[in-house]
């Protein structure tokens, strides 16, 4: 383990800069995102939750798969080009880390997304643990530790002092590159902080969440709850929690015509919407109550059904932040999940 | 032409040929721009086809994979892209990619059986693809009867290969039938539902069938009471679909996606899913 100074962030940065772009918490019109660094540019490490969650470093909320033309009876097409920059993310907190495992599961299953993939290769993850949860933290239902994220190199920060421990060859080789601003360290400190981190999240409001009930065995019994109505009766169908989500995947795949072309570009999508299953000749989700259950369900029960029973969300608590009614998934978990949420 | 390569990647497709079937049904024959076909496929697989500007949209391969020189495409005018598709002429490139999805079982669960094709209008599309594949591998597979509606005589799709290639195999009977009485037509008239039950087919056969969404649950409905079990019934699917290949989350119903795992699929797993298709 290494450790530096936090007055000397901006050294770390330039450093990693010189042949990498760099992304970090920063602090823009009083939103806190991932952007890109520069040395004018406010870091915000004490940020928690960025708005948008970090899924956009590799899959983009719009990307250009390809270009085309048609001109009479004759169609051009050529392929955008893979992002082959290397690029550090700066400050990951450990449930935006664990959804890269689940947008993994998605893109890196067969046939692989190429276009994820590339980033995702470029990509070397430096997190950050948590040393204050917020009260819409529940990422320990999922197994996760807030305390000792996963990444490619984890970091903690203790009074002026970042902590520094590479995980995985990636991080080993950051590790070098920034050798010369970085000193041994004990963990003492860590450890220290770790233990009364998690005295916190052990008294956090939604600590004694229970997925009990939930799970690719119980589909039938929970889609047709009756619950649903009353939970979904709120909801507006505006998507905001998809879009904040870091585990929603869903895309859409749309023409831009630009007048010299047409670029075929993906963007984020939601199951929110009420256009996201019509087609010509009908629609197989007419209610919100449909579109509302069939967000819950992909995440709690189908999801865990393909994937060794693994659910699509992390507990980063944004829905709980940002849904204009109040709806999210930890009520869900509490209305269906069984007695021990009672 | 292309750098990279990626499933949602298209290729170039150039329409060779185009047959109209009915009054809002076109036959698209589609080659490689070099000859040829684009790619390979078994019956009951699809593809997806775009024009620039336009948008992109899955459709089943209507020409069986025994057919070495070229694809085709049975397509009725519906929406945006079938719109533009209706008005291409021969020599139009489209883009196309796949093929996506899982077949119907021809090499395997289907081999040696007896079979009933069931189609009702546009319906015949995916299955005419595994109703020449049978043709053309005769020996593998048992009697063949294809019973097949439309709204009116004029609607019936591939009515000149039925009469007159189908018809003349054989082993091979095929049952026509339409809505509503017509001039000129002798056949049968009746829903394809109650043509199916009241032919009285054996319960020694697997059954394939695809149309509206209403005669699927009507005609499997019917072939329950005359004593099919679901297990014997495969049917094909069609949901919104972007990707193709189980990403993008439009067509995914409980644990499966209907690009990927289907759109194929054996009716009794079917009824494991929740009721949204």
């Amino acid at each position: 383990m290494y450790k530096l100074s936090i007055d000397n962030l901006n050294e770390l940065f330039a450093l990693i800069g010189q042949d990498s772009k760099v992304y970090a918490p920063i602090e823009r019109a009083g939103q806190v995102e991932f952007f890109l660094w520069s040395v004018e540019e406010k870091v915000r490490l004490d940020a928690l939750n960025t708005v948008k969650s970090a899924k956009g470093f590799f899959f983009p909320q719009t990307e250009v798969l390809y270009k085309t033309k048609l001109e009479g009876k004759k169609i051009e097409i050529e392929a955008a080009e893979d992002a082959e920059e290397p690029t550090v993310y700066f400050g990951v907190r450990a449930c935006d880390v664990k959804s890269f495992d689940v947008l993994d599961k998605v893109f890196l299953s067969e046939p692989v997304d190429s276009y994820y993939a590339a980033k995702r290769k470029h990509g070397t993850i430096v997190s950050m643990a948590c040393s204050k949860p917020a009260d819409t933290c529940f990422c320990g239902l999922f197994g996760i530790d807030a305390t000792s994220p996963a990444g490619d190199v984890v970091t903690w920060i203790v009074g002026d002092t970042l902590y520094w421990d590479s995980k995985t060859e990636k991080g080993e080789a950051l590790t070098v590159k920034v050798k010369e601003l970085l000193v041994d360290a004990d963990d003492v400190e860590v450890k220290k902080q770790q233990t009364e981190v998690k005295e916190m999240i052990a008294k956090a409001p939604l600590h004694d969440l229970s997925l009990e009930g939930f799970g690719g065995d119980a589909l039938d019994e929970l889609f047709n709850s009756p619950k649903w109505e009353a939970l979904s009766s709120a909801c507006l169908g505006c998507g905001t929690c998809t879009f904040v989500c870091p585990t929603c995947q869903c895309y859409d795949i749309r023409d831009y015509d630009s007048g010299h072309g047409v670029q075929k570009f993906r963007c984020w999508d939601s199951c929110m919407y009420s256009d996201f299953t019509m087609m010509a000749h009908g629609n197989n989700r007419t209610t919100q109550l449909q579109r509302f259950r069939q967000r819950f369900m992909h995440k709690l029960v189908y999801f865990p059904a393909n994937n060794d029973g693994d659910f699509s969300c992390v507990g980063c608590g944004r829905c709980l932040q940002k849904c204009p009614q109040s709806l999210n998934i930890v009520k869900v978990i509490k209305a269906l999940g069984g007695k021990k949420n009672d | 032409m292309t750098k990279k390569e990626d499933v949602l990647i298209p290729k170039l497709g150039v329409v060779t040929d185009i047959r109209r079937d009915t009054p809002d049904v076109k036959t698209f024959r589609v080659n490689a721009p070099e000859g040829g076909k684009v790619f390979e496929h078994m019956p009951g697989q699809c593809a997806m086809l775009s024009i620039p500007g336009v948008g992109e949209a899955m459709f089943s391969i209507t020409s069986s994979p025994t057919n070495k020189e070229f694809m085709e495409f049975s397509i009725k005018k519906c929406g945006c892209v079938t719109e533009w598709l209706h008005q291409m002429e021969v020599g139009q490139e489209i883009l196309i990619r796949g093929p996506l999805g899982k077949c119907f079982p021809v090499e395997t669960e289907l081999k040696g059986k007896n079979l009933l094709f069931v189609a009702g209008g546009i319906g015949i599309a995916p299955l005419r693809s595994v109703i020449n594949y049978v043709i053309d591998n005769r020996e593998n597979y048992g009697t063949v009867d294809v019973v097949y509606g439309a709204r009116s005589a004029e609607d019936l799709v591939d009515l000149k290969e039925m009469q007159e290639s189908w018809s003349n195999i054989d082993g091979i009977d095929v049952h026509l039938t339409i809505d509503r009485e017509q001039e000129g037509w002798d056949g049968n008239v009746a829903f394809v539902p109650n043509y199916v039950k009241d032919l009285g087919f054996t319960t020694d056969k697997t059954v394939l069938v695809c149309g509206p969404p209403i005669m699927i649950k009507f005609t499997v409905a019917g072939l329950q009471e005359i004593g099919f079990q679901t297990n014997q019934i495969y049917t094909t699917m069609e949901l919104k679909m972007k990707c193709g290949v189980g990403k993008c989350g439009r067509c995914n119903i409980g644990d499966k996606y209907v690009c990927k795992d289907g759109p194929v699929f054996r009716y009794d797993e079917l009824g494991e899913l929740p009721a949204e298709y």
